[in-house]
Parts: C-alpha cells; structure tokens; sequence
C-alpha cells in the first residue's frame, strides 16, 4: 500500500513539476545577462530596468490595469442585475432559456467572439479602440459574475425577505441592507473573475483593438512573434508576482466569507482566453 | 404591479443579452452569406466544402481531439491522487494558480524551452539524440495545448471525484470486485459529468485557439481559428471567416447538445 502511495505521490510531482517548470523556466532567465533563454551567464537586473524604462509598456500595463478595473466594475453590477433577473423568474422553461443564453459566451471560442463583436463594433460604428475593448471586456465578463453570484441568491431563503417587508423596510432598503450584503461574497467572486478575465484575455482583445490601442497581451504576443527578448521575461516574472499577489487575496477574502463550515464551493475557472 | 417597477431595474441586463449574445450570433450568421464585395452569396458555404476547408476541419478536430484526449490520460490520475492528499485545498489552488497566468507568457515559455539551444534539446544532445527541430510541428503545437489544459481537466473530475460517496467504493470492493473493476464500473461513471465538462472545456477551445498555432506550431497546424483570424483580420474577407465561424457554432451546438446541454451546474430552487 506504501508503495501504492509512493507511485501516486511520484506522480503528483510530475504533474505539478509540469505545470510550473515552464513559468520557472521563465522568471530564471529573466536575470541572465547573456540575453537569451538558453544560456545563464550571470545574474542582472538589466531587464528589469529595461521593462521600467520602457514608456510605452508601462502605458499598456496602464491601460490594460484600467481595463480590466472598470470592465469588472460595471460586469459586476450588471451581474448582479442578471442575477436578481433570473433569481425572479419562476417558470422554469424561462429560466432554463435565459441561463442558456447567459452562458454562451462562456462556452464560446474566442474567437467567435471577437470576430462576431468586430463586425457589431464595425456595424453600429463604434471607433476601435479603447472603447471597443472596454465593451468587449464588460460584455464576455457579465455571464461569470451572474454565475458567481446566482448560487448565493438561491441559498438565501425567501423569508429574510419576509421578514424585512414585515418590519417595514421599503423595496430599496431590502436589497441595500438584506440581499447585497447576503450575496457579498457572490458579488466579490464575480469581480475577481471578471479581473482576471479581463486581465487575460488576449483574443478577443485582439479582434476588436485598432492599430493605436494595445493592451499586454496583445503586445506580448505581437512581441513573442519576433522571437526571444528577455524584457518578456522579466514582465512576465512581474506578472506572475502580481497574479499570486491576486490569488493570494481572492483566497482569503474567499476563506473569510464562507464563515459557515459547509463544502467549500468548488472554485470557477474560465476556460483560456 | 411590483413586476413592472421591478422590470426596468432588470433592463441593462436584458439589453446585454440582446446586444452582445443574440445580436453577434445572427450577425455572424448573416455575413456568411456575402462575398468580400458585398454581394449576397452562397459561394463562402461551397468554398468551405472544398477539400482544402474540409480537410483543414477535419484536422482541427483530430488535434482538438488529441488533445482532450492526452489532458484525460494526465488528468484523471492526477484529480485522483489530489483527491487523496491531506492538504486538498492548498494543492488545488496550486493547481489553479497556473490558469491566471496569461497564456501567452507560457506559451512563450515553450518558445524557450523547445527552441534549437533550449534544455530539451540540451538533454536530447547529451543523451545521445542529436539536435531536433522541436519547434513549429504538429506535436508541440499538442502538447503546449495539453499544457495549458490540463488544469481545465483537473478541477471538473476533481469536483465529481470530491462528491462521490466514498462508501460506495468500499462496497465495491467488500462486494469483491477488483480494483480496476471498481474503477471501471463505480468511480467513472459516477465521475463521467466531470469527465464530460472537463473535455467540453477543452475541446471547444482547442478547436480554435490560433496563438498557440501562430506562436510554437508556426504554418504547420491550421485550426478552425486560425482560419477565422486569418480571414478577419489579414485577408479581410470577413464573409468567408464568418461562415468557418458559422460552422465553429454549428460543432459547439452539437458537442453541447450530445454531452446534455449546459448551464446544469447552477441548481434551481
């Protein structure tokens, strides 16, 4: 049985050597002086201070950080609105179609959606650009906040409702003192996912951007088309302190709303963007 | 009455449905049928069933195919194991930190690692196998794929395998059964939902991400979103782009139906 186990663990390992071995491989030759991803020299910080230098990446991180703020923002609010929408619905052939229709464009490719939204940008006249990206990044970023957030609606039972009428309070004192605060941590999931969602995505963000507007990904990949150059990894290891900076507190604000001990909610991912 | 107050609340979301899920649908679908000069055409759906289009097709399936398939054959043992290890949570976090990490920084990655001086080749010179050309085939354009997958495979059988009640297992196995029998008959069906949601989340991608194509397969694999992104935004002949995009739907719709519609993981009341 202890070799069994021994086996499974070995396995584990690989797994996870797997998966982290290329973002490793990434941030150690970040600090190698002989610029290439091959060879390590010697230790330098030259990269680094080649990122901070570099005034047009700090305005695409800029743009992309301000993106992904308010694109998540105002997801979340319309999430919740299509939250309490399909909380409210009580024929359940309805609420299938609009949970459905909720859910397409998690389920879509990319692709699909950036081209489709390209020609509704292009149709209705909407310059390419920030704006472009900004609805985009709201619009595929709205189905996964009512997602995060649907569940909590359903658990809160009807009569806290009840009671709050019976005491008095008016229609907008409900959902301000009651509801919001039952579903906060819905509501904080949504976001969160929302940010990364926007953070990450690179396809969409592909079709609709202009020629003028860039955000990270679309200037990491129009940057690895031409090969090799450190600078990417040193973004990159950037990147990923930030990304565990994020995890880190999803995780907690996640570990200190779920105060009751049920089974913790198996955590969304978003499929590639 | 309170319905109606109530209702315009709700607007913004409907108007979002509206305009950004059933609108871009009907669009795509409307300029499959117009040729690069705008006139109203058929051609688009009979250049798609030409051999070139079909075999391109039938390609992007068989490498989405392969690889679900691979990030199966990695996964499930992995969600397994990770089933039984003391600290779960910890592990499946470290399991989904990888996922918030742009795609296109690890796809870069394997720039580095697959290229001519990188450690694969490095390792394959000192083990006797001389240089290869790692880079821009059909294998690691799959595995980069698979990479970048298997955290998707993980946590939907993960799920499926932590609802599962142990005790059937023990059953099983008290009833006699043998331990691949156990497997076979008890834990994978009633893990087959995670298996199914597992291969929808990558399936449906694979058939179409074209940066991991453009980046590490270089000309060598041409999926469905290739196609799409080369006609959308290099050739500009968004007709032709939009039927392959038309006929992306059309495969979703079916996968979706066949594996028993989605959107279930939300319970109803």
């Amino acid at each position: 049985m202890t070799n069994k186990n021994g086996w499974g663990n070995l396995y584990l390992v690989f797994v996870f050597a797997l998966l982290y071995a290329p973002i490793l491989y990434l941030m150690y030759y970040s600090f190698n002086s002989a610029g290439n991803m091959h060879e390590f020299e010697g230790f330098t910080w030259e990269w680094y201070a080649e990122v901070f230098q570099d005034t047009r990446l700090i305005i695409i991180v800029i743009n992309t950080l301000v993106i992904a703020l308010l694109s998540s923002t105002i997801a979340t609010m319309i999430g919740i609105i299509g939250a309490l929408a399909i909380d409210r619905i009580r024929r359940r052939r309805l609420k299938d179609t609009v949970l459905s229709l909720n859910n397409v464009l998690i389920v879509s490719p990319d692709v699909i959606i950036g081209a489709s939204f390209l020609i509704l940008f292009t149709m209705i006249g909407i310059k390419l650009g920030f704006a472009s990206v900004l609805i985009s990044h709201i619009a595929f970023s709205i189905p996964i906040t009512v997602l995060m957030i649907l569940p909590r609606l359903q658990e809160m039972s009807p009569s806290l409702i009840d009671a709050a009428r019976d005491l008095g309070a008016s229609r907008r004192d409900v959902l301000s003192k009651v509801i919001l605060p039952f579903i906060k941590p819905g509501i904080f999931a949504g976001f969160f996912m929302a940010f990364t969602y926007s953070l990450d995505d690179f396809a969409v963000t592909f079709f609709v951007t202009g020629n003028g507007y860039s955000t990270l990904s679309v200037e990491i990949y129009s940057r690895a088309r031409q090969g090799v150059a450190l600078s990417i990894n040193a973004l990159s290891t950037l990147i990923f302190l930030f990304t565990v900076m994020l995890v880190v507190g999803y995780y907690m604000i996640n570990r200190r709303a779920t105060n009751k001990p049920r089974r913790e909610e198996p955590i969304a991912v978003g499929g590639p963007r | 009455m309170q319905a109606n107050t109530r209702s315009i609340y709700m607007l913004p979301y409907y108007i979002w449905i509206v305009l950004f899920v059933i609108a871009p649908v009907v669009l795509v679908g409307y300029y499959s049928f117009f040729d690069v000069d705008g006139n109203l055409t058929l051609q688009n759906y009979r250049t798609f069933f030409t051999p070139t289009y079909l075999q391109m097709t039938i390609s992007s399936f068989w490498y989405a195919f392969l690889v679900t398939l691979f990030s199966l054959l990695v996964a499930y043992p992995a969600a397994y194991l990770l089933t039984r290890t003391k600290h779960r949570q910890l592990w499946i976090l470290l399991i989904i930190l990888p996922t918030w990490i742009n795609l296109l920084l690890k796809t870069y990655a394997f720039i580095g690692i697959f290229g001519t001086y990188g450690p694969i080749n490095a390792l394959l010179g000192t083990l006797g196998f001389g240089e290869q050309q790692l880079l821009f085939n059909a294998s690691s354009f799959v595995f980069v794929s698979v990479y970048i997958f298997i955290p998707f495979m993980i946590l939907p059988i993960y799920n499926a395998l932590e609802e599962m009640n142990p005790t059937l297992v023990s059953a099983a196995r008290d009833l006699g059964a043998s331990g691949w029998m156990t497997f076979r008959r008890v834990i994978l069906p009633l893990t087959m939902a995670g298996v199914k949601s597992g291969c929808m989340a990558v399936f449906i991608p694979s058939l179409s991400l074209f940066m991991i194509t453009r980046l590490i397969a270089g000309n060598k694999v041409i999926t469905l979103g290739t196609a799409i992104e080369q006609h959308f935004l290099v050739t500009q002949d968004w007709g032709m782009g939009s039927t392959v995009a038309v006929v992306l739907i059309i495969a979703m719709a079916v996968i979706m139906i066949l594996s028993g519609g989605f959107g279930k993981e939300v319970r109803h009341d």
